[in-house]
């Protein structure tokens, strides 16, 4: 391994009681952060959720046009989260630049209060975006600085488990009010500013400053100074291994043609999966939330690149079972909790994957990177599966992307063969060194 | 600040946030109670039996008891009180011996669906639909029906809309299938572009109907006109949503984007000459109308708009030369059909 992993506190080492391998403990500061995630989510998700039935049942508007700001919004959140994950590499504190991001859209949800409409919703979802955007990088940044390298896999997990129960809880919640009060959006509104502010208020007080720059002064005095040379260097995010895990991820991210269609073959094609169309997301979010903490420390044991690529066989079995001719619930269910699988091999082992690559300089930039890649290939195939569709069919253009990417697993798996089994836990007996008091179980 | 202050700290700050939302959810729920027991704003008949004459279908958006029924008024007096089913749809469309109704479930998770009634309320048909409501009308026989709904859960924390768009047969539930898997041809050269999405349809007879497609990223529409036996759709003008067909089937009512796009999109009530070609704007109504239009008789359309108070509307004709100012026709009404029968 020529990367360093020297973003832990020296202290941890003065502490100097050996873990034995393997243990199953994450940082206190992930839990945090987890739930800070929770809380947002449950924000966020509570008005995405009722946002159709609001805007059509309540301001009686069909808003057909609403659609074409989506693809809009993708292309600022992208941008912005590159931007995010780099002004917290050089300002070397994550936390801030991530707080940023949640305040922005907690701040958003008052005004909901006080005009809400058409435009006051778009306002607020736009500033949502654009927070999420300045947000993730840089809150993948203090989760891998309040890691050991080992189990950084783990630690994704954890978050990202934390993250989507917040998602699956939001719109029950939503649909919970409005169950008992028909016309309750606005004390859904509430509710959404309510866990917003909880979850910025537990960031701002749980979440540990901690610095990603190694050169950065260590506490919040005012006589702290600034650090001379920051040592952020693109090179570390766009050569080396870090360019073949973005081609890797493009690559792979061009034959991932997204939910919605394969939700839509099923819905074509068996009465159970039309009547529960709407539910498709929560169900495949529960197999996510289920498997990213098993599959995070998997990744953790034989390599984060080897969960990632193979992950992908999960997508391919989605593909196969959603195209072979069986109408049944089970199929339904099988091809929700193949896809969620696949998400939990792939999203926060992703991270894990580019913070293991990337220096502690260059943390925010490297996951914000890889994420960016994958977002932007995934907008371009699902706009490219969409033509393929047409002038194929259904099944059979789902199959020609199953067969796609059942030549891209292998062909990725060679070109990331150096990182396949790098776990980043093995390169030096420090790193069996714990950072002392952040263990939680 | 100490562990023990921050605990404190996060504890008021969840007290006060979940507290907040209890009190305003209390409020909210006392409100609507009172609103739902309240008699309902509008007058009722005494006798739910409508079918007696020729009338004005619709959904009663009156508040109080009754709210979101489907509801009747005789044509040639409006006004008059109306007769209530129990039976709530967010979107009706009937014909003289049935009437189509889209429905939401409410539920700890939302479900809808489309269910066929006789015009005495019993229930002969009931289909499921992947989104919100939001269109549905009668080919002139009553033999078939169509639905489009807001297709939603697309994609994870997706807040694109897209649209479903089916035909039903009226006799068993049979569907045609999706439009979007119909063949399309527009400007002569067959075209599939991704994003498409069809709403709006409005039947000529039972074999051809007029419908909108939509390119959503673009934003652009066309009228196009679809053949049931070839399900071919081919396009006849561009920027036209939601039509209707005149009784005479010689005009087609749509609505038109006079200004905007996206959140800020404004609509105005236009006409098409089918044999001429013309168009004509009726630019005398002001206002944003969002709404598939409804024809009274061959001179008057009727569309509904949301009044001040949220959830309720109005619907009001106009005529259709757009000589005259629009004027309420039936208060606390939405999704009217004319039934003459």
């Amino acid at each position: 391994m020529y990367i360093s992993f020297s973003n832990k506190p020296k202290q941890a080492d003065a502490d100097g009681t050996p873990r034995p391998r393997g243990r199953r403990t994450v940082s206190s500061t992930v839990v945090a952060f987890g739930v800070v995630s929770m809380l947002t989510d449950i924000s966020s998700e509570s008005i995405t959720a009722i946002l159709p039935l609001y805007i059509t049942g309540f301001l009686g508007m069909s808003t057909i046009a609403f659609g074409f700001l989506d693809g809009l919004y993708q292309g600022i959140s992208a941008v912005v989260r590159v931007a995010g994950g780099y002004t917290s590499d050089r300002i070397g504190r994550p936390k801030w630049v991530a707080f940023t991001g949640y305040a922005i859209a907690a701040i958003a949800r008052v005004g909901l209060l006080f005009a809400s409409g058409f435009g006051a919703l778009t306002a607020v979802i736009s500033a949502d975006r654009i927070g999420k955007g300045i947000r993730t990088a840089p809150r993948d940044a203090v989760i891998t600085a309040s890691s050991r390298p080992e189990n950084l896999g783990a630690s994704f997990g954890v978050h990202r488990t934390l993250d989507n129960i917040g998602a699956a809880v939001g719109p029950l919640l939503a649909f919970f009010i409005l169950l008992l009060i028909p016309d309750g959006y606005g004390t859904v509104f509430v509710a959404s500013l309510g866990f917003a502010v909880i979850g910025v208020t537990v960031l701002g007080l749980f979440v540990p400053n901690v610095r990603t720059r190694s050169d950065a002064p260590a506490d919040d005095g005012p006589d702290a100074t600034p650090s001379p040379r920051p040592r952020f260097q693109w090179s570390v995010v766009l050569s080396g291994p870090m360019r073949r895990v973005l081609a890797a991820a493009g690559l792979l991210g061009l034959l991932t043609i997204g939910d919605g269609f394969i939700y839509l073959v099923l819905q074509a094609r068996s009465d159970f999966a039309a009547q529960w169309f709407p539910l498709m997301y929560v169900g495949t979010n529960i197999a996510f939330l289920a498997l990213a903490i098993p599959l995070g420390r998997l990744s953790d044991r034989v390599g984060r690149a080897r969960v990632f690529v193979y992950g992908h066989a999960g997508l391919l079995a989605a593909y196969l079972v959603a195209a072979l001719p069986i109408a049944d619930i089970a199929a339904t269910l099988l091809c929700l909790v193949l896809l969620g699988a696949f998400y939990a091999a792939t999203d926060g082992v992703l991270a894990a994957l580019a913070a293991q690559l990337t220096t502690p300089e260059t943390h925010g930039t490297g996951i914000a990177a890889a994420q960016t890649v994958v977002a932007l290939s995934r907008f371009l195939s699902a706009a490219g599966f969409g033509i393929l569709w047409y002038v194929l069919g259904r099944e059979t253009s789902i199959l020609v992307v199953a067969g796609l990417l059942l030549i891209a697993i292998p062909v990725v798996a060679v070109l990331l063969r150096p990182y396949m089994a790098a776990t980043g836990g093995d390169s030096g007996q420090s790193l069996e060194t714990t950072t002392g008091e952040e263990e939680t179980r | 600040m100490t562990a023990k202050a921050k605990w404190l700290v996060i504890i008021i700050v969840a007290v006060v946030a979940l507290g907040a939302t209890a009190g305003v959810a209390a409020f909210a729920w006392s409100q609507y109670q009172s609103r739902q027991n309240a008699p309902s704003s509008a007058e009722i008949a005494a006798s739910a039996d409508w079918t007696t004459s020729n009338r004005i279908v619709f959904r009663n958006t009156a508040p109080g008891q009754g709210y979101g029924h489907v509801a009747g008024v005789p044509i040639d007096d409006p006004g008059a009180a109306r007769s209530l089913l129990d039976i709530a749809c967010d979107r009706v469309a009937a014909t003289p011996d049935s009437f189509s109704c889209l429905r939401t479930e409410r539920g700890i998770t939302p479900s809808y669906d489309a269910r066929l009634y006789d015009s005495a309320g019993n229930q002969q048909l009931e289909w499921p639909l992947p989104g919100v409501p939001s269109r549905t009308r009668f080919s002139p026989d009553g033999s078939l029906v169509a639905t489009t709904s807001f297709v939603t859960g697309h994609a994870y924390a997706s807040i694109g809309f897209s649209t479903e768009t089916e035909i039903h047969h009226v006799s068993d539930g049979t569907s045609l299938g999706s439009l979007e898997e119909w063949k399309l041809i527009i400007d002569g050269t067959p075209s599939a572009p991704v994003d498409r999405n069809y709403w709006g349809v409005t039947f000529i007879d039972d074999s051809s109907f007029y419908a909108t497609v939509g390119m959503t990223t673009v934003g652009q529409t066309y009228l196009v006109k679809g053949d049931i036996q070839s399900r071919t759709m081919t396009s006849v003008l561009e920027t036209v949503e939601c039509p209707s067909l005149s009784p005479d089937g010689t005009r087609i009512a749509f609505k038109r984007v006079t200004s905007g796009s996206g959140p800020t999109v404004h609509w105005t009530p236009a006409i098409y000459d089918i044999a001429s070609g013309e168009v004509t704007v009726l630019d005398i109504e002001k206002r944003n109308i969002d709404d598939q239009i409804a024809w009274l008789d061959d001179d008057t359309l009727l569309y509904g708009v949301p009044n001040d108070t949220p959830g309720d509307s109005d619907v009001w004709a106009l005529s259709a030369d757009g000589a005259d100012p629009a004027q309420i026709f039936i208060e606390h009404a939405w999704s009217p059909t004319a039934v003459r029968g």
